[in-house]
């Protein structure tokens, strides 16, 4: 498995973690989610939204011309599992080059070990958010792509 | 009743057939102190509990501390007593449920401790969410609670659970259904909830013969249950539910339908309300069970029966 430098030291950081003290970790990330730009706040018909989430949850990802990526996320704070999870790919994507992140396997939080104290259900959140956010990457990079083969 | 734990005097309750089944937000801020009682938080959302709850709150988690982790079912006697006791909760204590999401999953908790014989489980009506809003204390401190000795008692699966073979038996019958799912996952329209992730079920639509009343008729927007008469005119008046009736209620994996079972048993006192917990995940998963993918209840299932 092949995952951008900070994503895997978060991984590697629950794995080393005792079961218990995992949850304490995603409620660490759920915190540090940082907040809208003004041009994305209270705009959610700018961003994407994760039916897969079971609370509203949005997110807009951005490919910049040096190739990485930046990632905005909108989750309310009562969806704190699903804000920790953004916490996560914020932290773990932000400023990795897209080709980095379309490489990360949608099943990679499976090594966060958190599948003791989130339900299933629940967890296959994570893989939806990331599924979305590669599929953005994914389109801006084609939009680009096209873009210079017919100049004008 | 004998509890040792008074019960909230409130009007709205008095006109709820069991009042000693819920307690007010004003009540539970004056007992938070009494000694024989443990207030017990239970979301869907497993990270709410740490993110602040009520002072002296336990957290009991639906998934990892009620069901079994292996089998499709809940708990074992001994494993109850283990949770009980390690929540400080004994066989005469009063625990107070309350949660997110109008309560769904403090209903459910407080029926699988039913199952278990616990006499005094009561909801808080209006959960996590009308504390919330009425800006009352939370804290992030987890109580250390001393262990307490929870007998080992047997679940009893006969009275308030229904089994797939049952319900079956039930709609050849003619017995009273009621799907309290969204309209669109009762016409087969959807496979889960609004919003939800479409799976778990490889088949839509619902049981022959259930009426569809969403859970959400039972309850005010700031979280509390309506009050007895206007409950009375949905389940008696407009659905025609009688106390002679032997009634199933079924959702997608039981606690939406949990929180149903508690309208019509413990408010409205329906002596014979079974909760399907295997509800849609169950039956839309079942080789040869009938479905009707409708919006209308289907034929009369006793005529179906037949042949």
């Amino acid at each position: 498995m092949s995952l951008p430098g900070r994503l895997q030291e978060i991984v590697d950081e629950f794995a080393g973690l005792p079961p218990e003290l995992r949850l304490e970790a995603l409620l660490d990330y759920s915190r540090r989610v940082p907040p809208l730009p003004p041009r994305l706040a209270g705009h959610r018909d700018a961003m994407e939204q994760v039916p897969e989430c079971q609370t509203p949850f949005f997110l807009a990802t951005e490919v910049g011309d040096d190739d990485t990526v930046t990632i905005h996320f909108d989750a309310p704070p009562e969806a704190p599992t699903t804000r920790g999870f953004a916490g996560i790919l914020s932290e773990g994507l932000n400023g990795a080059a897209a080709a980095e992140v379309l490489a990360v396997p949608n099943g990679f939080y499976t090594e966060l070990g958190l599948d003791r104290v989130v339900s299933p259900l629940r967890l296959r959140g994570i893989s939806a958010i990331l599924a979305r956010l590669k599929r953005q990457v994914g389109v801006q990079l084609e939009v680009r792509s096209a873009a210079t083969r017919s100049p004008g | 009743m004998d509890t040792a734990v008074e019960l909230d005097p409130s009007e709205k309750l008095r006109a709820y057939a069991h009042p000693e089944r819920l307690v007010t937000t004003a009540w539970l801020a004056e007992h938070l102190d009494d000694p024989n009682l443990v207030v017990a938080e239970s979301d869907e959302d497993v990270l709410l509990y740490e993110t602040g709850h009520i002072p002296g709150a336990v957290k009991i988690d639906w998934h990892l501390d009620l069901n079994d982790p292996v089998q499709r079912d809940y708990v074992d006697a001994e494993g109850f007593a283990r949770l009980m006791s390690s929540k400080g909760v004994s066989r005469d204590t009063t625990i107070v449920f309350y949660g997110d999401n109008f309560n769904w999953w403090a209903a459910y908790a407080l029926w699988v401790t039913t199952l278990f014989g616990h006499q005094d489980a009561r909801l808080l009506d209006g959960g996590r969410q009308k504390w919330v809003e009425e800006g009352r204390p939370l804290t992030t401190d987890v109580p250390a609670r001393p262990s307490a000795g929870y007998p080992v008692v047997q679940r009893d699966d006969t009275r308030i659970r229904a089994f797939r073979e049952q319900v079956l038996d039930h709609v050849g019958s003619g017995g009273r259904l009621v799907d309290v799912r969204s309209p669109g996952e009762y016409s087969g329209e959807l496979l889960a909830m609004p919003d939800y992730p479409q799976e778990g079920a490889l088949r839509g639509g619902h049981i022959p013969g259930a009426a569809n009343v969403p859970w959400k008729r039972a309850a005010n927007e700031d979280g509390t249950f309506k009050p007895a008469e206007a409950l009375r005119t949905i389940y008696e008046g407009e659905l025609g539910l009688t106390h002679d009736d032997d009634i199933v209620a079924y959702c997608r994996i039981g606690e939406r339908s949990s929180h149903t079972w508690f309208v019509l048993s413990q408010l409205l006192g329906f002596p014979r309300v079974r909760n399907y917990d295997g509800s849609w995940v169950e039956w839309g998963n079942s080789v040869r069970v009938p479905i009707e993918r409708s919006s209308e209840p289907g034929p009369d299932p006793r005529l179906k029966a037949v042949g």
